[in-house]
């Protein structure tokens, strides 16, 4: 279960979060939507542990640890996975290494076997299989001349291979075509289950048509300002924040 | 940006800790009177039984090496040295020359052993013949017959000089004659061991080649020299490493390696540098003054340079190609790395003479710490070399706000046809890169490591196989002291 209390949050000295609350039981996939600006990425990259955000008040927690005091890597160890709204290019970099290199790291943290190239490279195709991708994708350098649909693919594929136990999505359907946004919500919708959990973070309701949340917060002014049922997503598409909010 | 403050004190942190191959072998040694003058010449050269014409080549040498300034056009700065302070030959006490590696003292294997290099021919898995240089001398070169069945001589210069002098006079120095530069010149007057390699007509060299350079002895400088003549329509593939104890002094290197191709022949020559840093303060360290220079003489003969640089207080070094056979190719794949107080001033010089010549250089340098890194190249066309290409990729990493990278090409171009292209980056491991990667479990040395082997890629891509595992793990230890 993810719990936080009160936090506020800061970056160059501008206060962006005011005051969150919000507990994401384990097993529920919950919505943030809010406008430009509300402070939605800020949330998603503190509890992801981006350096350059002021942590001024409250606190986090994840199945009762505290996660703000964590390196982002021992964030990852401990469950959670950040789906980036731009994810990030590694000249270079083969995508394959790098999942496994991810992958081992976190089994070495949690005292696991680590996976050798040869089992690695029969895990991975069977994700590609089920989230209907090429393994193209393996071989190619992480994001770098990646569509930004492939990028958000990419996101996907390396949830399915982390298997993380709560998954934040910072406006992952941003920039996707009608099919890429089936794909990558029959990917989330894949992972659902009694030990996963996610906060999917979202300008807009379309995507919670593939996705069916549990609970949908409306996030304004560094605040939650409304929450309720996945009914709230779509009367926040009909008739706008500043209406629903009020 | 603290991810980045945090990574530069992973970097700092990288002190001799990290340095595994910092280890002295305790072995009884012979050593020449310290100093030089033209008796410690006469004494390397009786110590190795030459002919007449080699002392007086090397006597000439010396007394032109005399004549002459030393450098100091390189971005490296370092205090002067005293030629006098120093051991110009070191070598392990033995009776006689050992026929096979089990009469070689086994103190010295066990010291090739204990750097990772195979010495036992059934113990390899894969062919790899290696001559080991223990400071002045080679100790062993392995699958010699072998290589002898198909006419490939590959067995130490002191040998050659003894075995194959017809060989070694045509060609020593006709790449890199003594008076081509301060330090190529001390080298023809003291040298004292290296390898030698003699690939006949039509022959594929069967296996790798390697030498093994170890400094081991104090205040002693090492200078070895390299010849290697691949005859028409050969090819051989060539691998060099080298490591030396950590010490507070300053040692030399100054290395001498020539190539010679005739018609159609290749050769692929591998550098993994490791010689002992310095500390994190920039204290002791190798001084690796190095000439390497292939003569591409005969048509369509190909030269390729890769090397990777991460060890050396000092380098400087330009393995150059000089493309005189028509449609001769060169290139030079390079990374060099420099941390702490490290200074690395490398490159290359493409020299077009023949028609329809090709070159491609990537040069990748990434500073770290305190190091000055600077790419220095020369692309020079000559008006008959019609047709020549030449591309150039200089890329620089910058890792922390303390460290340099200097970009100093220099293009002559004296024919029209000739094309010449040159790109340059620099650019700083991001912090949403570092992010990204840590976001996804990877630690920050991890995350460093993974972004500068892809930064890499392109050159280490150009190893054979078992060297690109080495030289990744290479990098990702320069860069972090601790990881191993």
């Amino acid at each position: 279960m993810l719990r936080i209390e009160g936090l506020t949050a800061e970056i160059d000295g501008k206060q962006i979060l005011k005051g969150i609350n919000l507990e994401v039981p384990t097993g529920e996939v919950h919505a943030i939507m809010g406008p430009n600006g509300s402070g939605k990425s800020t949330l998603s990259y503190v509890l992801s542990g981006r350096e350059g955000y002021e942590i001024t008040g409250g606190s986090a927690t994840f199945n009762g640890v505290d996660i703000l005091a964590m390196e982002p890597e021992e964030r990852a160890a401990a469950g959670l996975f950040l789906a980036f709204q731009y994810p990030v290019e590694l000249p270079g970099v083969g995508n394959a290494n790098f999942l496994r290199t991810a992958l081992n790291s976190i089994r070495k943290a949690k005292g696991e076997p680590e996976v050798d190239a040869m089992a690695f490279l029969k895990m991975a195709r069977a994700k590609l299989k089920t989230l209907q991708m090429s393994d193209d994708m393996l071989k190619r350098n992480v994001n770098v001349g990646f569509s930004g649909g492939e990028k958000k693919r990419n996101e996907v594929l390396q949830m399915a291979l982390l298997e993380p136990s709560l998954a934040i999505l910072d406006e992952t359907d941003s920039g996707l075509d009608i099919d890429a946004l089936k794909i990558v919500s029959e990917g989330v919708n894949a992972m659902r289950g009694p030990n996963f959990s996610a906060l999917v973070i979202t300008h807009y309701q379309r995507l919670l048509d593939y996705i069916t949340p549990d609970r949908v917060h409306v996030l304004m002014g560094g605040r939650i300002v409304k929450s309720g049922g996945p009914e709230l997503a779509l009367e926040l598409e009909a008739e706008g924040y500043a209406k629903v909010a009020a | 940006m603290p991810a980045v403050a945090e990574t530069l004190e992973t970097v700092q942190a990288a002190s001799d800790g990290g340095y595994k191959w910092g280890f002295e072998t305790d072995i009884a040694m012979e050593f020449a009177p310290k100093g030089l003058n033209e008796d410690i010449v006469r004494f390397i050269s009786a110590k190795k039984n030459e002919p007449e014409w080699l002392l007086e080549w090397r006597l000439k040498a010396y007394r032109l090496w005399l004549t002459m300034e030393e450098p100091d056009w390189a971005a490296v700065n370092y205090p002067k040295i005293d030629y006098q302070d120093a051991y110009y030959y070191a070598a392990p006490t033995t009776k006689a020359a050992p026929k096979s590696l089990d009469e070689v003292d086994p103190e010295l294997l066990r010291t090739y052993e204990k750097l990772g290099i195979p010495v036992r021919e059934q113990e390899r898995l894969q062919g790899i013949a290696v001559d080991m240089v223990f400071d002045s001398v080679s100790v062993a070169t392995t699958f010699k017959e072998r290589l002898h069945k198909e006419g490939i001589i590959f067995c130490s210069i002191s040998e050659a000089v003894q075995e194959h002098p017809e060989l070694v006079k045509q060609y020593l120095g006709s790449v890199v004659p003594p008076g081509d530069n301060y330090f190529a010149c001390l080298n023809s007057a003291v040298f004292t061991d290296g390898s030698f390699v003699y690939i006949p007509k039509g022959v594929r060299c069967p296996m790798e080649l390697s030498t093994y350079f170890r400094i081991n002895a104090k205040s002693t400088g090492q200078f070895e020299r390299t010849l290697i003549v691949a005859d028409a329509g050969s090819h051989v593939s060539y691998l060099e490493g080298c490591t030396a104890p950590m010490r507070d002094e300053n040692q030399m290197h100054a290395a001498v390696v020539e190539l010679v191709l005739m018609d159609d022949a290749t050769i692929k020559y591998s550098t993994v540098q490791n010689w002992y840093p310095g500390d994190a303060e920039g204290k002791g360290g190798i001084y690796n003054f190095v000439t390497k220079r292939a003569a591409c003489r005969g048509a369509r003969s190909k030269v390729s340079w890769t090397q990777v640089e991460t060890g050396s207080a000092i380098t400087w070094k330009y393995p150059s190609c000089m493309l005189l056979g028509d449609d001769s190719v060169g290139e030079f794949y390079s990374v060099a790395i420099t941390n702490n107080h490290q200074q690395a001033d490398t490159g290359t010089k493409m020299w077009h003479v023949g028609k329809n010549t090709k070159s491609t250089i990537v040069s990748k340098g990434i500073s770290a710490g305190r190091g000055q890194n600077t790419y220095r190249g020369l692309v020079k066309i000559s008006p008959k070399a019609t047709g020549a290409r030449n591309f150039t990729q200089c890329d620089s990493l910058l890792i922390g706000d303390q460290c340099g990278a200097h970009t100093v090409p220099y293009i002559e171009n004296r024919c029209v046809s000739a094309k010449v292209e040159h790109e340059a980056t620099t650019s700083r491991i991001a912090e949403d890169q570092l992010f990204y990667c840590r976001s996804r479990g990877l630690s920050q040395e991890e995350a460093v490591g993974l972004i500068v082997n892809g930064f890499c890629r392109e050159v280490l891509k150009e190893l054979p196989m078992e060297f690109a595992v080495e030289a990744q793990k290479l990098l990702a230890i320069s860069l972090e002291g601790s990881v191993g």
